[in-house]
């Protein structure tokens, strides 16, 4: 038998909610400050380095985001090591908090699905993230135009429109990870260090740990050349469970319009190409689509598990 | 249309191996109070998880007001409120937005809630702290703020877990007096509790549950009766003249225990005390001491747990 009303119903209640608590939450305040402090740094120290460096660029507005300079890391890096953290505060405590409050068992009495407490959680954490970082965004064209002294071209703007967009999915997916965690374990303070752990794992430690075992998959072969760009694919293919990984290689192709591509080139590739010119924007976007729909799929997959485990959790414990 | 609030039909719930509540009926008339006694873990709260469809029962069917609460919970949760056993509400927020919050994922239009919330909060005395964080709330000020929020939501069903656990009497009286009103105008009332006077002053109705079964339904007058027989339990003293041998030759006695030091007590199903009194100042013993009672209702309710205790 079907069941009777939407699943749906109350999600916006639920999700609109959950935006005002975070926007009010001390703890949402400390990491968007630390967040825009360090924003701000990486783009001042970024200008100062492309009025010493750069004479003339197409893509001026887009080395705001890309430059660094030591020994700050440049904006893009800031945000694939900082937004996790963002998304993880947010999350942590979605579920298991309500259980703790000895709220849930009164919300889910309520004429709504469980369905909607899940959904408005993510919603309300997508929200407040959106607005943050099309606030940033904002922020960094503005500074842009005032310290640079140029407009965006229509390209700048594109291209950085689409890293917007992946940079929300690539922070969905950190904060889909924080409410699995915050639906499996039960206690708010054990999900945060969970997820920070990942996060730890996936920022810093991954690329340490993938050239050993990559070198174990595929040892490299001294008298096979191929044996090379075999290790060295599967390397890639290792580092790219991480999503901060992904996030990197999107965040290069799209801000970086000479980029052609974030494998192995042979130099037979290259015949013909005109080196440093930049590729259309679509095509820019065509290279990584790869990426973005596995930042996708990721966020997706997690959600997914910590919908069914919330689904069959026990209300009373 | 049927007078049957709830029915509930061979209702279980197994968790692995083991059976949390094991083939529960229970019927709930309309506008009736029943409460549901047993000591914790009796199965009480799972019940109530189950008649509310937030637990889905291993076997049996649960009707609410003619609604599988499984198949329609939209439906069912929309006539039935639920106040939690220590309920709990955004610190964060006031009295009054915590309430506006269920009243809109209620779906109700933000000019009736008010108006409703306003009215609510009147009733249940909390009108002066609405818009105080519920953060600064007491126990028994949250108790009444989930009651609220039954009243504003217009249930037509309240299933109230452990209302005054961890409440000081005077806010116990206070609840249960709110109760009361509930009841009055019409709605029914599920109350579970551990405590057999907070629920015997606002029930028509008892169930008590014991290891996930319902051992007794009736009302609290037919359950002095029933498990405790309506017997008298009498305490006679008396010097130089055996009680016991007398007692047993008086009619309706079915017990005599000797308490040592000339104290006898004797269980009698009519009240012998005339009999025994003349027995003794007429075979010369000196009475000390005649004293009946029958059993009360806290000692009924013991003894109905010590006895089911026994059998399992």
């Amino acid at each position: 038998m079907k069941r009777e009303g939407s699943p749906l119903k109350g999600v916006m209640t639920i999700a609109l909610k959950e935006a005002a608590d975070h926007m009010t939450s001390a703890r949402m305040h400390l990491i968007m400050l630390l967040v825009l402090l360090t924003a701000a740094g990486a783009v001042y120290a970024a200008i100062d380095q492309i009025r010493a460096t750069t004479s003339e660029d197409p893509f001026l507005f887009l080395k705001l985001f890309t430059v660094a300079r030591q020994p700050l890391p440049s904006f893009a890096s800031f945000m694939g090591f900082l937004l996790p953290l963002v998304a993880i505060a947010l999350g942590f405590d979605g579920v298991n908090g309500e259980f703790g409050r000895r709220t849930m068992s009164r919300i889910l009495a309520q004429p709504i699905y469980r369905d909607a407490v899940l959904f408005g959680k993510f919603l309300g954490g997508m929200l407040v993230i959106g607005i943050a970082l099309l606030t940033l965004w904002l922020l960094m064209i503005g500074l842009g135009i005032l310290l640079l002294g140029l407009p965006p071209s229509a390209g700048d703007m594109a291209r950085s429109l689409a890293y917007l967009a992946a940079t929300l999915i690539y922070t969905g997916v950190w904060l889909a990870l924080a409410l699995a965690f915050s639906t499996l374990i039960k206690a708010p303070a054990t999900s945060a260090l969970a997820a920070l752990s990942v996060w730890l794992i996936f920022s810093i430690f991954w690329s340490m740990i993938t050239p050993f075992v990559a070198n174990v998959i595929s040892p490299v072969d001294p008298f096979n050349p191929i044996s090379v760009v075999n290790a060295f694919e599967t390397q890639q293919a290792l580092a790219r469970i991480s999503p901060a990984t992904l996030y990197g290689e999107v965040a290069q192709m799209l801000l970086d319009p000479a980029s052609r591509s974030v494998g192995p080139v042979f130099m037979s590739q290259m015949q013909g190409a005109l080196v440093g010119a930049p590729l259309p924007t679509l095509q820019s976007i065509l290279i990584v689509w790869p990426q973005i729909s596995g930042l996708f799929a990721a966020m997706v997959l997690l959600f997914t598990g910590a919908y069914v485990f919330f689904q069959r959790q026990e209300v009373r414990a | 249309m049927s007078t049957h609030v709830i029915e509930a039909t061979g209702l279980t719930k197994r968790y692995g191996s083991s059976r949390a509540v094991d083939g529960i009926d229970l019927t709930v008339e309309e506008g009736e109070v029943l409460g549901m006694l047993g000591p914790n873990g009796a199965g009480k709260t799972t019940t109530i998880l189950m008649l509310l469809g937030l637990t889905e029962a291993s076997e049996g069917s649960i009707r609410i007001l003619g609604k599988d609460p499984v198949r329609e919970p939209l439906a069912v949760k929309r006539d039935v409120g639920y106040l939690p056993d220590a309920v709990g509400f955004y610190d964060n927020l006031s009295g009054r937005e915590n309430l506006r919050y269920t009243a809109r994922l209620g779906g109700m239009s933000a000019e009736e809630a008010d108006r409703r919330i306003d009215d609510a909060l009147q009733r249940v005395h909390l009108s002066h702290v609405g818009d105080h964080r519920v953060a600064t709330y007491s126990r028994g000020m949250r108790q009444r703020l989930g009651l609220a929020e039954l009243l504003m939501r217009d249930s037509r069903i309240a299933i109230l877990d452990e209302p005054t656990s961890g409440l000081d009497p005077q806010s116990t009286t206070e609840l249960l007096e709110l109760i009361r009103g509930f009841a009055k105008d019409g709605m029914t009332v599920l109350v579970s509790s551990h405590l057999l006077d907070v629920v015997q002053s606002i029930c028509n109705r008892v169930a008590l549950f014991n290891k996930g079964r319902i051992g007794f339904v009736g009302t609290v007058a037919e359950l002095a009766q029933n498990v405790a027989d309506g017997a008298f339990h009498i305490e006679v003293g008396a010097d130089g003249f055996d009680v016991g041998m007398l007692a047993e030759e008086i009619d309706g006695v079915s017990g005599v225990t000797a308490d040592g030091d000339g104290f006898w007590k004797i269980t009698a199903s009519r009240d012998i005390r005339p009999d025994l009194a003349k027995g003794i100042v007429e075979k010369g013993g000196a009475l000390k001491n005649l004293d009946a009672h029958r059993v009360t209702l806290g000692e009924a309710y013991n003894l109905f747990f010590r006895e089911a205790g026994n059998e399992a």
